[in-house]
């Protein structure tokens, strides 16, 4: 809460700072904007901007830094005794906050005295009684030393908060001051703030690239884990997906291969439906439709690309299903034992697919100069002539990297799969059978209650490793087909 | 309608047929009469009449937006590419009316090529650029036969002796001089009556330029070639007509020679002489 206030604090200081330094600016020279360097709104962007900016990343970081050094600090003083009674020193610090954040919240309502709960040699059954009639819900017993510590954690954590709040407002006035000094004349605001506005942009763009680079990490880090629990060529090359359930022991069979096959069959199925309806109703409006068609018919057609995954999935599970069932099952041709199947996830994942593919082939065949076109009707050619020996090979690299980012859509799709596929890992060539992927997988093995030192739990990461290799390999491949293809005429 | 015309044309042909060559040289490869040509609303060209003499260079010049290029691509119905392009008036190539709906546009295409301003080889290789039009036309009857087309058409265009070594090398690889070359000599290789060429040279420089006019001039015995030019002397060095064009009128056209010589209109010396243009 008393950050939030800081916050509000400097946001106010900085909005000052704005007025300040502007009228500060226009009084040095009597008015007269013309003797000035810069407009008078850049001398006031410069004062709010240094009031505000070193504040706020200062408490930015020390928001991220005072837990850490407060856990530190406090399972480093907690002493060895009181950790053996428990099981591990992450649980009982664990224990620490929750009983310090019930400290907290029994002292605000009362229930507590607030002198009570700093006394290092409180009675812990009043404590506890105190806790109970709060609603507090305590894991365990409060020991002495848990309290203890638990006492240091919320002193730290207070005294901490405090010096933070002083430290930022402090640096904001500084900021502040510094900047309206700053205003002369002669002094180039509008450079200065020039440079702020970069760091501000590239500061944006870091943070997307750094987030990416610790989603990377992370599923690299939990990957490693798993690969020291199972071996990797058990995973790599098993042949059988069978996890037990954890908690109970007993020994997983956990080979990607027919999760693999699955997903690769699927997307298959999505592509053969997905890249001929995209790429002819692509061509038919860049080079048929008339201009009021193509304005109305595009826009309908990427209402598709709007349409959330999940909802596709129902269609999948309620329309596709049944449709394919009464057609192939038992009632029919008898090579279909139940709604859920390759074919049916693969088929509606091919209508998710076709807006991706059309709009993007429809970029590419429109990139295609009309020179070209006039050039081979010139000679005689007629349309459809020109389309498939003029315009598409010209379009061919961009169409093809747009299949293929096409189908590292496909691969990635979950929701669909989910609902469409089934969760039977086998590796069959029949279409009409039950399988999983990847994706399902994943989903499957983090659902419920997911114990994250279990090779059961963390084959997640490694899936998902897997499958992020995949689709970033399609993806650089696919980029470079494009880019290649862009060079051509420029 | 048609077969009356030609019936007309051809008693006219069979009575006065004594000064023999010189009547021959008088009858027009192709003729436009009263052609008006618009865009959506905008009018482009007003009741044009002009006859394009056969193996002859006719040269349209005129200002920019004069409707030079909008006649031009009324010759072959390029036009019909544009949504909101519409002509009224006939048009015929040897007596038959082009923009009779019984006409087939890929055909009279074959009939009557055309190279752009720009060069636009296909993003194939030279021998592919050229053997484009003979394989969707099926002009040839063997591989050997098409290769022939293909050396001939280039030779014609007087690109072999610079391409022979790299036939299967793109043509977009090649200089703007001859990228424009290579798209004459396909538009040669399916063997058209008429050539269209929207300013052929704008794009090259002098060099490649004077290559291409040398060309032209070559190129006249055996087709009938329309050129729309914005540079004065090419349009005396390659045509022996001149038809200037302004603000969608046809104001003079005759004799090259006549009409940079001794204009009879104002406006058209005042062209040539670079007062209004």
């Amino acid at each position: 809460m008393l950050v939030l206030w800081a916050l509000l604090f400097i946001l106010a200081l900085s909005a000052t700072g704005f007025f300040l330094g502007r009228q500060r600016a226009l009084s040095l020279v009597n008015g007269d904007q013309r003797n000035l360097h810069s407009m008078p709104k850049y001398y006031g962007s410069n004062v709010a901007l240094k009031a505000l900016v070193p504040a706020a990343l200062l408490l930015v970081v020390w928001s991220i830094a005072q837990p850490l050094y407060v856990n530190y600090s406090i399972s480093s003083s907690i002493p060895e005794s009181a950790v053996s009674e428990t099981s591990s020193l992450g649980l009982l610090m664990a224990e620490v906050r929750r009983v310090a954040d019930g400290l907290d919240s029994t002292v605000a309502q009362g229930t507590i005295s607030d002198e009570l709960a700093r006394d290092p040699n409180a009675d812990l059954n009043s404590i506890t009684e105190g806790f109970k009639s709060a609603g507090q819900i305590l894991t365990s017993e409060i020991t002495r030393p848990m309290l203890q510590a638990a006492q240091s954690y919320r002193s730290m954590r207070r005294d901490g908060r405090f010096y933070m709040i002083i430290a930022v407002v402090a640096l904001s006035l500084l900021g502040l001051i510094w900047g309206i000094r700053e205003t002369q004349p002669r002094f180039r605001a509008r450079n200065v703030v020039e440079n702020g506005l970069k760091v501000l942009l590239i500061s944006a763009a870091s943070i997307a690239i750094l987030t990416t680079i610790g989603i990377v990490l992370s599923l690299i880090f939990n990957t490693y884990e798993f690969f020291t629990l199972y071996p990797a060529s058990d995973f790599f090359f098993g042949t059988s997906w069978a996890p037990s359930f954890s908690g109970r022991g007993g020994s997983s069979d956990l080979g990607i291969l027919p999760l693999l096959w699955g997903t690769l069959y699927i997307s298959l199925v999505a592509l053969v439906v997905a890249v001929p309806i995209g790429l002819f109703a692509a061509i038919y409006l860049s080079e048929y439709a008339g201009p009021q068609l193509r304005a109305m018919a595009k826009p309908m057609l990427e209402v598709l690309a709007g349409i959330p995954t999940i909802v596709y999935g129902l269609f999948a599970l309620l329309t596709v299903g049944p449709l394919l069932l009464a057609v192939f099952g038992d009632e029919g041709v008898g090579i279909m034992q139940a709604g859920t199947a390759v074919m049916t996830a693969g088929l509606v994942m091919g209508i998710m697919l076709i807006p991706f593919v059309s709009s993007l082939s429809d970029d590419i065949i429109n990139a295609v100069p009309q020179s070209m076109r006039d050039g081979s009707y010139a000679l005689g050619a007629t349309q459809s002539e020109t389309i498939k020996k003029v315009v598409l090979p010209a379009a061919l690299p961009g169409i093809v990297g747009a299949i293929l980012l096409a189908a590292s859509r496909a691969i990635g799709e979950t929701m669909i799969v989910v609902l469409g596929a089934g969760a039977a890992a086998r590796m069959s060539l029949n279409p009409f059978e039950a399988m999983t992927t990847v994706t399902a997988k994943i989903v499957s093995q983090l659902t419920g209650d997911a114990d994250f030192s279990s090779p059961e739990a963390l084959v997640a990461f490694a899936l998902g490793m897997t499958l992020f290799v995949i689709t970033l390999g399609l993806n650089i491949i696919a980029l470079y087909i494009v880019r290649k293809y862009r060079e051509q005429y420029e | 309608m048609k077969m009356d015309s030609n019936k007309i044309y051809k008693s006219e042909a069979a009575t006065s047929h004594l000064p023999g060559m010189l009547h021959e040289a008088a009858k027009p490869k192709m003729r436009g009469e009263n052609v008006n040509v618009f865009y959506g609303e905008k009018q482009a060209l007003f009741d044009v009449n002009l006859d394009i003499g056969a193996n002859e260079v006719t040269a349209l010049i005129g200002p920019s937006g004069c409707g030079k290029s909008t006649f031009l691509r009324c010759l072959n119905r390029m036009n019909d590419t544009i949504d909101i392009c519409r002509v009224t008036g006939k048009i015929t190539l040897d007596d038959d009316d082009i923009y009779d709906p019984k006409i087939d546009v890929v055909e009279l295409r074959a009939r009557v090529g055309m190279v752009f301003q720009k060069p636009n080889p296909f993003p194939k290789s030279i021998f592919e650029n050229v053997a484009y039009g003979p394989r969707i036309h099926g002009l040839s009857r063997n591989k050997t036969d098409l290769e022939e087309i293909v050396v001939t058409s280039l030779r014609r265009a007087g690109l072999f002796q610079e391409v022979k070594d790299r036939m299967h090398q793109p043509g977009t690889g090649l200089s703007g001089g001859q990228q424009q070359r290579l798209c004459i000599a396909r538009a040669i290789a399916v063997s058209p009556e008429v050539i269209l060429m929207d300013e052929p040279c704008s794009a090259l420089d002098p060099i490649a330029t004077a290559t291409v006019e040398e060309l032209i001039d070559e190129l006249r015995e055996n087709y009938t070639i329309v050129i729309v030019t914005h540079s004065m002397q090419q349009a005396a060095r390659v045509s022996q007509k001149t038809a200037f064009f302004h603000l969608g009128n046809l104001v003079e056209h005759g004799d090259t020679d006549e009409i940079f010589q001794n204009p009879r209109e104002e406006r058209t010396k005042n062209y040539i002489t670079g007062r209004i243009g």
